[in-house]
């Protein structure tokens, strides 16, 4: 086939890349699957974690400058303010609705 | 198969598996401490790839703030004297289907492709590069970023504040 193997003996950028699309596959699936809205929060932490470590692979692999580090530098900013931001949301949904199930919360479609 | 490959091994396996456990366990308290071994093993995988600074605010922020953040969302909003604290699924099977075609698709991608792979840079200390760089290049995006977080402190502090009951 055309998939080249021989560059996955070594532990390289390949591997990195590999770890990173894990880890936003499973994101995906805590976003998609759960009901709780922290638990879709925790998904998206999953989610940008795996971004954080592909942008820090090429970083070291591919352009051997320290772009990729400021790139993940602003990215963990802006999860620090996401994560606050959702959390008071979450909090707020909790005191109005008793649940935090995100199926259940649907006035707007009503 | 050398000490690095070794510990990049140890290091994906903690990743993974813990990050598998948080997807799937059944209580959330679990969730979020298998969460955190999965950032730990996030920022061991920086420490690989040469990334002291971000490693050490990877465990700054990531364990220290947004992850005692989540476990606080989780005691206050749930009732935890009566039941165990259980979180449901919906839609399983087409989940695991779309997922796991969007795993193969980015495979794919990855071992297909050719990368430019030949530099395998060795920084003696990244925070100084980092700082000079924040200072120069970046000096735009970085005053941005705390506006940003000074705007997202406030607003979450209005919304999550308990309104004044007049009576």
């Amino acid at each position: 086939m055309l998939v080249n193997l021989s560059g996955l003996k070594n532990v390289g950028l390949e591997h990195f890349l590999i770890v990173g699309a894990i880890l936003f596959s499973l994101g995906i699936y805590a976003v998609v699957t759960r009901k709780n809205a922290i638990m879709v929060l925790m998904g998206i932490e999953l989610i940008l974690n795996s971004a954080n470590i592909n942008f820090i692979a090429f970083s070291k692999y591919s352009t051997a400058d320290l772009s990729g580090h400021l790139a993940a530098i602003f990215v963990i900013i802006l999860a620090a303010a996401e994560a606050a931001i959702a959390i008071a949301i979450v909090l707020n949904i909790y005191r109005n609705f008793l649940t935090v199930n995100i199926d259940e919360i649907d006035n707007l479609k009503r | 198969m050398s000490l690095f490959d070794v510990a990049f091994y140890v290091l994906a396996f903690i990743t993974v598996g813990s990050a598998i456990v948080v997807v799937s366990s059944k209580n959330i308290i679990y969730s979020a401490f298998a969460l955190l071994f999965t950032f730990f093993g996030v920022a061991g995988l920086y420490v690989l790839l040469n990334a002291d600074f971000i490693a050490v605010t990877q465990i700054l922020i990531y364990v220290g703030g947004i992850l005692v953040l989540i476990i606080f969302g989780v005691m206050l909003t749930t009732k935890a004297f009566d039941v165990p604290i259980k979180t449901e699924t919906l839609h399983v099977g087409p989940a695991i289907v779309v997922t796991g075609a969007i795993m193969g698709t980015l495979f794919g991608v990855i071992l297909k492709t050719r990368w430019f792979n030949v530099l395998n840079v060795q920084w003696d200390g990244t925070t100084k590069k980092i700082g000079e760089r924040l200072m120069t290049d970046f000096l735009l995006p970085f005053e941005v970023a705390s506006v940003v977080l000074l705007v997202a402190l406030l607003g979450a502090v209005i919304i999550a504040r308990r309104e004044k009951v007049k009576s």
